[in-house]
């Protein structure tokens, strides 16, 4: 795998190599691997003063707060690592409410023997997965674990933005005649990660989606505040995020089958295990429920940014079935689309 | 880029079922040998565009349904014990056996892994010398001939520490078993492409002959499926019987050779229980003597743990195609894929699931 940064920034000179139990033992091992591993990439004025807490300015109004817990196999996959994944992933979850996603605690929980050049390259695709996004890690903590205690690396991080105050995102506010928005191509995470895990290759490597959000969903609010309802849809997929939809706004909601992007490799890789592309991990999508009247202007808005190029309209909500996610298939047929059920488990031929 | 639902032609399959549409003049009873078709159908939701006179009944062709009952128990006891690494298909991990599954005794501190190949759990026997590695083998003849080979490999590699749990599986003796049965109501079949690509066509001609039924092979494509339609109902409307070979692109009469060879050397022909069914006769594969070394079962003296099947249950009789999934009383109430009374409502390749995830609407 390339990791031009990595090699653009070689490895600070630790007195180890790997990740020992002191290092998390608050000493001066720890003051080492503070002062050559984190501060220098995500330094910042509130970081530098390296106080027990972060202490912010408050402009008034809502805030949005969101947690993640980052725990990934494997620890690097193509298209990100679990580092960039842990920024994106909570910088996303504070962007669908519409806020501007603003600061970030990260929690760093790292098995003994870990090996350094490991968590260097990670700690620089955080730093650069911060600056794309335009948020600031204002606090952190490290525990380090007897080996085996925890797999690698483990980031926890949290974070929150300030929603403007005529913008009111809710699953629970479907309106009949809504239309669906989907920014991209499905499933491109969870299957990048799945071929890694079981060693399968394909003619063009499935790579994952990984990315910041927050951008793109200025992009549409500058169309338009009156974005109903908003998901990244990652664990559960499309299919999970729409039935929640479905279920708290008590609406049904058909879809095009047709109309739904899937890269033609990710749509191999699925076929071969037998899932379902509905229900797998993407980390850099977003799916938005808006009034018929802005989904054009807005769709234009999402093909314009870099996150959105292969934006569609994807379905829409009715007063039909409510509570239940419909697909019209190929052939002029409809089928429900449910909760999945634990993981999804390859079939057997 | 493609689309979720993206057909490779919009147009010829419109024009096949028009063409269905256009041959079916009285009522026909059309059952599906294969789990993958029936996913197929439900998901594409061909049964709800077909003429109303043509009912699919969905077949025995679950790998994962069919597995008896007491197999999963001797699973779990096997899986259970700490000088085991046991390694299986994933979609056999939900199925319950009487009181827990598989993932149950994985929480439990067992050590099951999912592998895509029974070549998976050699490499991992022979990773691990000091485990006794095992690996469930279910299926019908496609799958036979890989874990077939993964017995002759690791006799040819000397590794001692891998064995087999075998449940296999055979569709024409479960056909002839469906056909014979007082309640028989299937007058065509469309036969399972992928068993057919292992075993070629042979074994059907006396079936079709005996009990004048027409047998087309096809693929799991709803354009397979639909052209497997079009021409059963073409043979029943004009009262012929053949076996129809409708996926040339991959089944070829004799099937594969080298395949049926490994199949023969390593496994012999045994009565098996179906779930759901019951005992039929001639109708699974064993480990044969000479590899008893390899087989799970006298390894782990398991062959005496037995069960019976919940009384509730009806998915013997949704496996005969006798009932549809929301004919059952228990159907989405007792019986949901996330507290499921049968096999049926396990593997999403069950006619129960398949229903389940697609089609509340319709029965509601």
């Amino acid at each position: 795998m390339d990791f031009p940064e990595a090699l653009s920034c070689p490895v600070p000179i630790l007195s180890h190599d790997t990740v020992q139990l002191a290092h998390g033992a608050g000493g001066k091992l720890s003051n080492e691997m503070i002062d050559k591993i984190f501060l220098p990439r995500f330094l910042n004025s509130t970081l530098e003063k390296m106080e027990d807490q972060a202490v912010l300015d408050n402009p008034g109004g809502r805030i949005a707060f969101s947690t993640d817990t980052f725990v990934v196999d494997p620890i690097f996959f193509p298209g990100g690592d679990i580092g960039d994944l842990a920024i994106n992933g909570t910088v996303n979850d504070i962007a669908m409410s519409g806020a501007v996603p603003r600061y970030l605690s990260v929690g760093f929980i790292l098995e003994e023997g870990l090996p350094f050049e490991t968590l260097h390259r990670i700690v620089l695709s955080m730093e650069k997965a911060a600056k794309l996004a335009g948020i600031q890690i204002v606090t952190g903590d490290t525990k380090v674990v007897n080996r085996g205690s925890c797999d690698k690396l483990f980031i926890n991080t949290s974070g929150f933005g300030f929603v403007p105050d005529d913008v009111h995102i809710s699953a629970s506010t479907l309106e009949v005649g809504d239309k669906i928005l989907l920014s991209g191509t499905l499933a491109d995470h969870g299957m990048a990660v799945m071929t890694t895990r079981e060693g399968l290759s394909f003619q063009s490597t499935v790579e994952s989606d990984t990315a910041a959000l927050n951008h793109l969903v200025q992009d549409m609010l500058n169309v338009s505040s009156d974005i109903h309802a908003m998901r990244d849809p990652t664990r559960g997929g499309l299919a999970t995020s729409l039935n929640e939809f479905a279920t708290s706004s008590e609406v049904g909601i058909q879809l095009y089958g047709n109309n739904i992007p899937v890269k033609e490799n990710v749509r191999g890789a699925c076929e071969i295990l037998g899932i379902d592309p509905l229900y797998v991990a993407n980390e850099g999508k977003l799916i938005a429920v808006v009034p018929a009247g802005v989904a054009d202007d807005m769709l234009k808005a999402m093909q314009n940014n870099e996150h959105g190029k292969a934006a569609t309209i994807i379905g829409e909500v009715t007063d039909k079935h409510p509570g239940i996610v419909a697909m019209q298939t190929g052939l002029g047929a409809n089928r429900i689309v449910d909760m999945p059920v634990g993981e999804q488990l390859p079939r057997i031929c | 880029m493609k689309y979720l639902d993206e057909f490779r032609d919009p147009i010829v399959a419109k024009k096949i079922l028009d063409e269905i549409h256009a041959v079916t003049t009285q009522p026909w009873v059309i059952m599906e040998i294969c789990g993958g078709q029936t996913h197929s159908i439900i998901r594409n939701g061909i049964d709800q565009v077909l003429p109303k006179e043509i009912e699919l009944v969905h077949g025995p062709g679950c790998p994962v349904c069919v597995t008896p009952l007491e197999i999963i128990d001797r699973a779990i006891a096997i899986a259970a014990r700490p000088d085991v690494i046991f390694t299986s298909f994933g979609d056999m991990l939900r199925v319950p056996g009487s009181h827990k599954d598989l993932f149950m005794v994985r929480s439990e501190g067992g050590d099951i892994r999912t592998v895509f190949s029974p070549l998976e759990s050699l490499k991992i026997a022979r990773d691990n010398p000091e485990k006794e590695v095992v690996f469930f083998a279910v299926g019908f003849e496609t799958t036979a001939p890989g874990n077939a080979m993964a017995v002759a490999q690791a006799v040819k590699e000397g590794l001692t520490n891998f064995s087999e749990l075998v449940s296999h599986v055979l569709v024409p003796p479960a056909m002839e078993a469906l056909l014979s049965s007082p309640l028989n109501r299937v007058q065509g079949y469309l036969a399972a492409g992928h068993v057919c690509t292992v075993m070629g066509w042979d074994e059907y001609d006396p079936i079709a002959q005996k009990y004048a039924v027409p047998i087309v092979i096809t693929g799991f494509e709803p354009m397979d499926v639909l052209d497997g339609i079009l021409h059963t109902v073409k043979q029943l409307e004009a009262g012929t019987h053949i076996v129809e070979n409708r996926y040339a692109r991959i089944v070829e009469q004799g099937g594969n050779q080298a395949a049926q060879r490994l199949i023969k050397d390593v496994f012999e022909i045994t009565n098996r229980k179906w779930r759901g069914i019951g005992e039929i006769p001639v109708s699974g594969l064993k480990i044969r003597e000479k590899y008893a070394a390899y087989d799970a079962e006298l390894k782990f003296s398991v062959g005496d743990i037995h069960a019976e099947e919940p009384e509730a249950c009806i998915s013997g009789v949704i496996l005969q195609g006798l009932k549809k999934p929301h004919d059952c009383p228990a159907f989405g109430k007792e019986c949901t894929p996330q507290n499921p009374l049968g096999a049926t409502m396990v593997s999403s390749e069950g006619a129960c699931a398949a229903y389940y995830k697609y089609q509340r609407i319709l029965s509601e």
